[in-house]
């Protein structure tokens, strides 16, 4: 049973009137009219905050605008690339958004005043905001890999983001001939979901072992380590004959020439540092900076990405717009699915206490991400973060990683929780 | 003690819907409570096939549990890792949190009826005393074991069955009986009556 000593109950007494005076009253009460929320992007951090705003306060009006009628979720994207999972499965519509009241617009966002706070649209359509979220996503870098452009990703996909990307990577590796090489480039950091080229190569090498056992993967890596590295490693030994002559998988690190530095779609040859290779499928996923918008915005920093106050998540260069997101610079938060959803949260809360006149709350958030090594056994990270002197932290001995030690039975459970987390945050998101 | 248990809880209830800090530095229930929806669901109603609901759970338990993590005295693949970023405080707000959500069985699970009907017999002779009302009942601070997702079940009574994770002596008793006579056919019964709960 709750016990309440004297202490506790004046501590909860006096929080519950402090909460009351800053929080009591609906958006209607201060300004008159109702308080408006613009959110641009519908991924996974402008979908959460879309419906946890409506969650939070009801009469605030909120307005979604995406492109895209429907969403593929990136992560899952592997296993429909390796097969295992079909491209339906990872398709999310926004009618659940529309069920919690939100209106979701389908229109191109193509600048945002901040003097005026008005968002104005490819449509010819403005909308006007009291606070603004950008979750814009990413965006690539196409100047950093000679031959390789958004036309060339017809041909050879990044599947870097969802949908059709991702489907015709899975066509160009069933149609492989045994015998082939597929090509990995991962992208420098920082990028989208560390650990999943590592991820994606784990899962094209079960598709490869069980259909075309005679052909290769090659990694083209700039960097000389990966998230989940000695876990990643260990699962390839195990299952994909890594370190050995025969090892379906090959990583070239940074120092040892990995970094490639063109690609010619005519021969199928990408041109690393030190040496050509020719691919049968070749996946090369480019660096990366924020979505377009945040570039047309006015919200980015010298480097590419949003800096945000954590907090909030409100924009260091632009008042009453946050971010939030992969485009985001929320480090330590990784640029991860889970930290998108978990910043959305911490988001919604913030503007929905500011725009009711109050202060933006304590936050806390948490990554969880989940690999799948091979079908029937997954590793996970995790973290929880907390807000402490302006700046987001790790909550000191909270999180890592799979433990090493872990036997395959424990695997296969980490393999069924991170199916379930599929399922759990995709229906928090969408649903 | 009743007067003051529905006094506080009325009073949480309170910082809940404001969103109000308990202290300062601590978030709120709710602001550490949306952190869990990622795996455990939107308000802790899980859509499986093996992360546990959280809603409608005894605050007792949820506490004791969450500290069981913590330690290593209950093994976990994730929650331990997660667990130990949380003080006392902020479990306790979770657990208020949780506790006044609503339990929702499990859908879509299959369960044999065969050995279903098995397992509600071995429930109520082995279980049943404490899991009330069929392991509906979190009363005397008990898990909700109907309609809870069967892989969690699973592995959580393989865990305490292997000496893994440490359970209350009484239950120890019981569940090593209910082993010793009916093996693993037995958990098995007992695992499809409980996702037989719809």
């Amino acid at each position: 049973m709750s016990q309440v000593t004297r202490r506790n109950f004046l501590k909860v007494v006096g929080a519950a009137a402090a909460a009351t005076s800053a929080l009591g009253y609906s958006s209607f009460a201060i300004g008159g009219a109702k308080k408006k929320v613009v959110i641009v992007g519908g991924g996974i951090g402008g979908a959460t905050a879309a419906k946890y705003i409506k969650m939070m306060d009801s009469t605030i009006d909120v307005t979604l605008i995406e492109a895209n009628k429907e969403y593929y979720t990136c992560f899952m994207s592997n296993e429909v690339i390796a097969g295992e999972r079909s491209i339906n499965s990872i398709r999310f519509t926004y009618d659940g958004l529309k069920k919690h009241g939100v209106n979701v617009v389908h229109d191109w966002v193509t600048g945002i005043d901040p003097d005026k706070r008005t968002v104005m649209t490819q449509g010819g359509k403005s909308f006007s905001y009291d606070r603004c979220i950008v979750s814009p996503g990413i965006d690539f870098r196409w100047d950093t890999i000679d031959g390789y452009d958004a036309k060339v990703a017809e041909k050879i996909p990044h599947a870097w983001k969802a949908g059709s990307q991702t489907t015709l990577l899975h066509k160009q590796l069933r149609s492989m001939r045994d015998g082939g090489t597929v090509i990995i480039a991962p992208p420098p950091n920082p990028f989208r979901c560390p650990p999943g080229p590592y991820e994606r190569a784990s899962l094209i090498a079960a598709y490869l072992k069980k259909h075309k056992p005679k052909s290769k993967i090659i990694i083209l890596d700039p960097k000389d380590k990966f998230s989940k590295f000695g876990l990643f490693t260990e699962g390839w030994k195990r299952h994909y004959g890594y370190g050995t002559d025969n090892s379906m998988i090959e990583w070239i690190s940074g120092a040892k020439g990995g970094k490639v530095e063109s690609v010619d779609a005519n021969s199928w040859t990408v041109q690393a540092e030190v040496e050509a290779f020719k691919g049968d499928v070749i996946n090369i996923i480019p660096a990366q900076k924020a979505g377009k918008i945040a570039f047309d915005a006015g919200l980015v920093n010298e480097k590419g990405w949003c800096p945000i106050e954590g907090k909030t998540f409100e924009s260091k260069i632009h008042k009453n717009i946050h971010v939030i997101g992969d485009a985001s610079v929320a480090s330590p938060l990784p640029k991860s699915g889970y930290a998108a959803n978990s910043e959305a949260k911490v988001c919604a809360a913030a503007v929905v206490a500011l725009l009711n006149g109050g202060k933006a709350p304590q936050p806390s958030w948490v990554n969880t991400c989940y690999s799948i090594i091979h079908p029937g056994e997954g590793i996970s990270v995790a973290m929880v973060y907390a807000y402490k002197d302006g700046k987001i932290v790790k909550v000191k001995g909270s999180g890592g990683l799979t433990p090493k030690e872990y036997d395959a039975e424990m695997r296969a459970r980490e393999e069924q929780y991170a199916h379930s987390w599929f399922n759990n945050i995709t229906a928090d998101v969408f649903g | 003690m009743k007067p003051r248990k529905v006094l506080s809880t009325s009073l949480v209830v309170g910082s809940v819907l404001l969103g109000g800090p308990a202290v300062a530095d601590t978030p709120s229930a709710s602001m550490l409570a949306n952190t869990c929806a990622g795996c455990h669901g939107t308000g802790g109603v899980s859509h499986g096939p093996a992360t546990p609901t959280i809603a409608g759970i005894s605050e007792e338990y949820f506490e004791e549990v969450m500290e069981a993590y913590k330690t290593g005295d209950r093994r976990s693949t994730i929650m331990g890792r997660i667990a130990k970023g949380y003080t006392k405080e902020e479990i306790k707000l979770l657990a208020g949190y949780f506790s006044k959500k609503s339990f929702v069985p499990a859908k879509g699970q299959k369960a044999d009826p065969k050995l279903a009907k098995k397992g509600a017999k071995l429930h109520d002779k082995y279980c049943e005393k404490c899991h009330a009302d069929g392991g509906t009942s979190t009363e005397d601070d008990a898990g909700i074991l109907a309609g809870q997702w069967k892989p969690y079940l699973k592995y959580t009574l393989s865990d305490f069955l292997a000496g893994k994770s440490e359970m209350p002596k009484k239950m120890k008793k019981k569940l090593m009986k209910l082993h010793k006579k009916k093996g693993d056919a037995g958990i098995e019964a007992l695992l499809n009556f409980y996702a037989s709960k719809k």
